[in-house]
């Protein structure tokens, strides 16, 4: 392990200016559950790492009718346990209660997952459906940036190495729809997902028309990526089991996933079929019942 | 030639209800803490790594993987470790029940097992068998299958062990 | 000591002697043992599987502030014993357990030994290795044994030359040896044969991940005393390895057992110990070395991948006519596989009128393999009992039906040719055959049922131990046997028994190798079988001592008492004539040994044959169509055990074996690609967690073997070797697919019901360095 030192501020202006030591120098951290494991692996060689748990906006914490604002440092734990997360967002309290371990929920955060950028980070898709917006204070200030353009490939995003994550923020879902987030590993737990699949579904209520459709896929590209043709194949029609498997389907054309450890290409593709076609089946009940 | 070794933090921090106050290394995780610097080497290291499980303590009141947290996140802390698990010399009816019902074999796991199972009582007094298998999903057991450790968290649950 | 009685302790749920030591954190494993001034040791892996080394440069390292010592193969002692076996389980030779330890002149695996470093602190120690340069000479990788033998394969021992039965060869190879068994005239019973089934299998490098990673602390006092303190399963057998590589007679070389967190076979040979000595020899401090995960797996000794050909005859009415197979086992770098294991296991359950097999020890570019519970026998029994399965399937007789036709019994052949004596397999066979986990229905779409047998034979060796009687007539039972599966309690439980006292007066004292004369390693199911003989010669023999002195506090002077008068029973010795005092108490006898000597039975398992045994286990699975995913819904393991002597740890062995068994056919593999592993950690070798699991209902049939006070038999390995099988048979009843190759992980099933499906070539995610099949 790199012999780093160690702060943990208590605002935001003292993280700030500590980021500003430079390139590779200075590596924030959540929950630690990645940066602990890369830094002894030394994928990463911190000389020190600022513990952002203690300063208070990132662990700033509201949900209601104009949304959910979730901090960066607040632990996946707290999000899936919560009632209106479960009830508004269920794609991402399911993706945050699957993050690791109890041990390592109780630890990991929101933020860490995001920051740290694996194709295969399972809230990712999740929060990509819901067109979650990233806020981030850097030294030119602070910003707001769609998710969808936050991702950049594995490990990259669009923080500068002198940013600071400091919340998504989750408009509040269409009426009328439904979320779900599946993904698939070889154990029931303690797994990295092979393939996962967050779909939401909007439905009119008079007309049964998708009114809104949202796909999205993790551990099948660079970054977490939304399939867009899937999505425009459903949105303005009354989906059918034969439309749903016709989009899961399709789902798979925005997959570009690689052959390692955890699976092979085609078996990857093969899985987000499946978990496209479960997921949205799964919308669609929940909207009809 | 020298190593530049960062300086030790002095760290203030509740270990089983006593109060410590130690020099830890920046870089050193609770889980080398807790064994180097304050002795208590009840809690095991499985992997290093977050996946085993064999680390966990209570760290706030909330089962973590001591291996994944800086020592100098401790600071002000309430830290609960297996030595710390019997209170005024009786056992918690985990200890008991994880005895009669032969749920540990060589022992290594036992320690965190038994704060994942203290965490799952705490938050659950009667949780289903689904509940407990998920609560201890993030300890690995080589020897005993889990059958026995599963049952001994049950009985207790049931209130069959004081 | 007199006829047989209700037992009191055997046979009972006795908490573990350890138990509270456990559960309050106080006991002390490997990793937990410290000493003032210690060092911390580190060692320098190849990140190469072939490579020369040209040269080794250790002088930036040293320079280093807080570095103490670093040593290099030039450090151990110049070899003087050619070829000294070891034997028992351990199947190397020092030559080989030396390059092991430390590379020579090549590295022969990732993460194979180049160097150690000892340094004031494990961050000082990290930082020297990365400042030792060594100049490597990459070399092409020998990725798997069929590779290995195939002609003009690189070599990865210039000097190795296929052990047969004749003539030594004229060239060297990656074929360490190649052994042959069986009886009869194998084409003359697949010729008489109404159905002959042929299949080959296939099986991965496993771990047999113990959760404590190898740990030890290593001192050398002025005088060159060593004393060594270590996890492992053999005190003496470490004692002799160390000796043996490092010319220390074993009067000065002390090793003290520490608590054992998972050993499985797996913490056998010595690895950190002889560098951890010779650091502190060097340093002059003692030096305390840990592995770290990925070392574990990268330089530990994991369980041989096997290639397996099996062929069966059978006739119509079920009864089999000839049975072949051809096994291929990787040994990792030093020649070792356990074929041995596999040749016992495989079609050890059934009487066979014509029986060959061939077996083949071959070298890579791996680690070098330990054994790993019943070594060879699950490997081989996912061959025998797949293909077994199917010809029950070609006959159209149920599959415990063709193996209850097919039964052996007392009598019948063991594969060695030797005959079996006591064992129970038609009796557990006809537990299975009327049990609900049997007889109930399992129903519902791509849901199925699996059943296979597994056998063994299991080691016997030589154990020993001192029953000692107290002053205060407690007594203490102490040896060198350590305990690696509860023997400290069903030593405790037996000795109570044998000698007819309370539980509670007798405590079991696992010791160093300075402190009990020399017992064999814990393994192979030995130690409770033979532990029962060791310790009733051991009671007999102190209560023949106590008699004697018994017989004196008995006797008047007008009325000698002879010792063959004294009988004892229930804590008393009672003069049977010629005595006014009926009888004096266990107490009041050993309270003599303060002035008449000491009171000490010697127990000794002298040799003893084999006690097999057998199990059969029942898995229930459903498996998702469209992912490939198998779920376990039920699972039942039966098995004969001769007599438990403490049922609840039976229980556990048989959980715990059967665990490991569902991962190593579900999940687990070594993920290589050039040699290089992939997945070194918890994550990616995914071993069974709880939610993978569902309870594992434990049977117990008891068919006492021929030897022992109890009948007791070794347990603890045959419950690995039937749940490959088990679940292969079960996903074929599910979905209609036979799966050839472990493990079923979802993707490989996923491939074989493309296949079947679509006449789709499987692209199985096969381990890259798997050649056939894909
Ligand atoms: C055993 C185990 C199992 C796991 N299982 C899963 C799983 O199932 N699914 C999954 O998705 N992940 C899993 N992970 C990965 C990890 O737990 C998650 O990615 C987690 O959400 C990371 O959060 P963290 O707070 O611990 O991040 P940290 O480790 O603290 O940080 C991760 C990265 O983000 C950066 N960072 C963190 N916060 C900020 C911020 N506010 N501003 C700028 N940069 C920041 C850090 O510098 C670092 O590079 C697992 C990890 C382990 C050890
Ligand atoms: S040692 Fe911490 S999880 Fe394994
Ligand atoms: S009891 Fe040995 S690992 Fe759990």
């Amino acid at each position: 392990m790199k012999l780093f030192e160690y702060a943990a501020p208590t605002d935001l202006a003292e993280a700030l200016r500590l980021m500003q030591r430079g390139d590779g120098e200075v590596w924030a951290m959540a929950g630690g559950t990645d940066l602990i494991d890369q830094v002894r692996q030394r994928r990463k060689e911190p000389s020190l790492v600022l513990d952002l748990k203690r300063v208070p906006e990132l662990q700033a914490y509201q949900g209601g009718p104009q949304g959910l604002r979730v901090g960066a440092a607040v632990p996946c734990r707290r999000i899936s346990s919560d009632p209106l997360v479960k009830d508004r967002y269920p794609a991402l309290a399911e993706s945050a209660a699957l993050v690791g371990s109890v041990q390592i929920q109780n630890r990991a955060t929101l933020g860490g997952n995001i920051c740290n950028a694996a194709p295969s980070a399972d809230t990712a898709p999740a929060l990509l459906v819901y067109e979650a917006r990233a806020l981030i204070a850097g030294p030119g200030g602070r910003r707001e940036v769609p998710l969808d353009g936050f991702f950049l490939g594995p490990g990259k995003t669009a923080l500068s190495s002198r940013d600071i994550l400091l919340e998504l923020r989750l408009p509040p879902p269409p009426a009328h729809s439904h979320s779900h987030y599946l993904r698939f590993i070889p154990r029931e737990e303690m797994d990295i997902a092979v393939a996962g699949v967050a779909s939401l579904l909007a439905l009119d209520p008079g007309t049964g028309r998708c009114t809104r459709a949202r796909i999205a896929l993790g551990a099948v590209a660079p970054r977490p990526v939304r399939a867009l043709e899937a999505e425009a194949l459903l949105e303005g029609q009354v989906p059918t089991e034969a439309l749903l498997r016709e989009a899961a389907a399709r789902a798979v054309q925005a997959a570009i996933p690689i052959s390692d450890v955890r699976g092979s290409a085609e078996y990857r593709k093969a899985l987000i079929e499946v978990l496209a076609y479960r997921t949205l089946e799964q919308c669609l009940q929940k909207l009809r019942s | 030639m020298a190593l530049r070794i960062p300086p030790r933090i002095p760290l203030r921090t509740t270990i089983n209800g006593d109060p410590y106050e130690l020099m830890v290394k920046p870089y050193q995780t609770l889980l080398e803490a807790l064994r180097d610097e304050a002795g208590l080497t009840g809690t095991k290291e499985g992997c290093g790594n977050g996946n085993c499980g064999s680390c966990t303590v209570l760290f706030n009141g909330l089962p973590v993987n001591s291996c994944l947290v800086l020592a100098p996140e401790a600071q002000d802390g309430h830290i609960v470790t297996v030595e710390g698990l019997a209170k005024d010399g009786r056992l918690d009816p985990l200890q008991k029940a994880f005895s009669q019902h032969g749920a540990l074999q060589c022992g290594i796991c036992t320690p965190g097992f038994l704060m994942a199972a203290r965490a799952i009582l705490d938050s659950n007094p009667h949780p289903s068998e689904k509940v407990i298998r998920a609560g201890i999903a993030g300890n690995l057991c080589r020897c005993t299958g889990y059958d026995k450790i599963v049952r001994a968290i049950m009985a207790v649950a049931r209130g069959e062990v004081d | 000591m007199t006829g047989r009685k209700e037992p009191r302790y055997v046979g009972k749920r006795v908490i573990k002697a350890d138990a509270l030591e456990k559960v309050t954190g106080a006991a002390l494993f490997g990793a937990d043992a410290r000493l003032p001034g210690m060092l911390h040791g580190k060692v320098l892996r190849s990140p190469h599987p072939h490579a020369r080394i040209r040269a080794i440069d250790c002088g930036k390292a040293l320079e280093l502030e807080g570095v103490k010592a670093v040593v290099t193969v030039a450090d151990l002692p110049p070899f003087e014993e050619a070829k000294a076996a070891f034997g028992g389980e351990l199947m190397i030779d020092q030559v080989h357990l030396r390059k092991l330890t430390i590379a020579h002149d090549k590295a022969l695996f990732e993460g194979h030994a180049i160097a150690a470093v000892a340094a004031t602190s494990p961050e000082v120690a990290e930082a020297a290795l990365e400042l030792i340069q060594v100049d490597y000479e990459l070399l092409p990788v020998v990725e798997n044994a069929l590779d290995a033998m195939k002609e003009g394969a690189p070599l990865l021992h210039e000097d190795l030359y296929t052990d047969t039965l004749g003539e030594r060869p004229k060239a060297p190879s990656n074929i360490a040896s190649i052994i042959e068994g069986g009886w009869g005239d194998v084409d003359k019973g697949f010729a008489e044969a109404d159905v002959v089934l042929e299949k080959s299998y296939e099986t991965q490098m496993v771990h047999q991940g113990y959760i404590e990673p190898q740990a030890c602390l290593a001192s050398v006092d002025a005088d060159g005393n060593v004393t060594v303190w270590v996890s492992t399963q053999g005190t003496f057998n470490a004692q002799r390895q160390l000796s043996a590589l490092l010319m220390i007679p074993l009067h000065k070389l002390n090793v003290v057992p520490l608590e054992i967190g998972g050993g499985f076979g797996g913490k056998i040979y010595v690895m950190l110990e002889t560098l951890a000595i010779l650091l502190a020899r060097k340093s002059g401090r003692p030096v305390k070395m840990v592995m770290t995960r990925a070392e574990v797996f990268r330089g530990t000794g994991p369980g041989s991948p096997a290639y397996i050909d099996v062929k069966i005859g059978a006739k119509r009415d079920g009864h089999l006519t000839a049975c072949y197979a051809k096994m291929i086992l990787d040994a990792g770098a030093f020649p070792g596989s356990p074929v041995a294991g596999a040749f016992m296991v495989g079609f050890a359950p059934y009487k066979m009128p014509h029986f060959k097999q061939e077996g083949y020890d071959v070298v890579t570019n791996k680690p070098r393999v330990q054994a790993y519970r019943a070594p060879g026998g699950t490997a081989v029994a996912f061959a025998v009992e797949s293909a077994l399965d199917q010809v029950a399937e070609a006959l159209g007789i149920d599959p415990l039906e063709l193996r209850r036709i097919n039964a052996v019994e007392e009598g019948d052949l063991m594969t060695s040719g030797q005959k079996y004596n006591r064992i129970g397999l038609k009796q557990l066979l006809e537990r299975v055959a009327q049990h609900p986990a049997w007889t109930q229905p399992s129903s519902g779409p791509n849901r199925g049922r699996g059943l296979a047998l597994g056998a063994w034979q299991g080691a016997v060796l030589t154990t020993t131990a001192q029953v000692i009687a107290n002053t205060d007539g407690t007594v203490t039972v102490v040896t060198g046997q350590v305990d690696v599966t509860g023997t400290r309690t069903t030593i405790q439980q037996m000795t109570a028994e044998l000698l007819e006292l309370p539980l509670e007066l007798v405590k079991v004292n696992v010791v160093d190798t300075h402190s009990a004369p020399y017992t064999d390693l814990s393994a192979g199911s030995r130690t409770t079988y033979t532990m029962s003989v060791a310790l009733k010669n051991g009671c007999q023999d102190l209560v023949a001592h106590m008699k004697r002195l018994a017989a004196d506090l008995l006797s008047h002077p007008e009325s000698k008492v002879r010792p063959e008068d004294v009988n004892y029973s229930n804590g008393r010795f009672w003069a049977s004539r010629g005595s006014e005092q009926p009888s004096v108490s266990w107490r009041e006898v050993a309270e003599r040994s303060r002035t008449r000597g000491p009171l000490v039975g010697q127990g000794n398992s002298g040799r003893l044959p084999p006690a097999p045994t057998f199990a059969a286990h029942v898995a229930d699975v459903e498996v998702d169509q469209e992912t490939g995913k198998v779920r376990l819904l039920r699972y039942t393991c039966f098995q004969e055990v001769g007599k438990a002597i403490n049922p609840q740890q039976v229980e556990g062995q048989m959980q715990g074996g059967a665990g490991q068994g569902i991962g190593w056919g579900l999940f687990e593999y070594y993920f290589y690609q050039q040699g290089k592993l992939l997945n070194p950690t918890f994550l990616d070798y995914r071993m069974p967690t709880a939610l993978d699991l569902p309870m594992l209902d434990s049977v117990l049939v008891e068919v006492p073997a021929s030897e022992g006070p109890f009948g007791a038999r070794g347990v603890g390995e045959v419950p690995i070797v039937p749940p490959a099988a088990a679940l292969a048979n079960a996903i074929y009843r599910a979905v209609g697919v036979r799966m050839s190759r472990l493990p079923m992980t979802p993707e490989n099933v996923y491939w074989a019901l493309q296949e079947k499906g679509a006449g789709v070539t499987p692209r199985g995610h096969a381990p890259v360095s798997s050649s056939r099949g894909s």
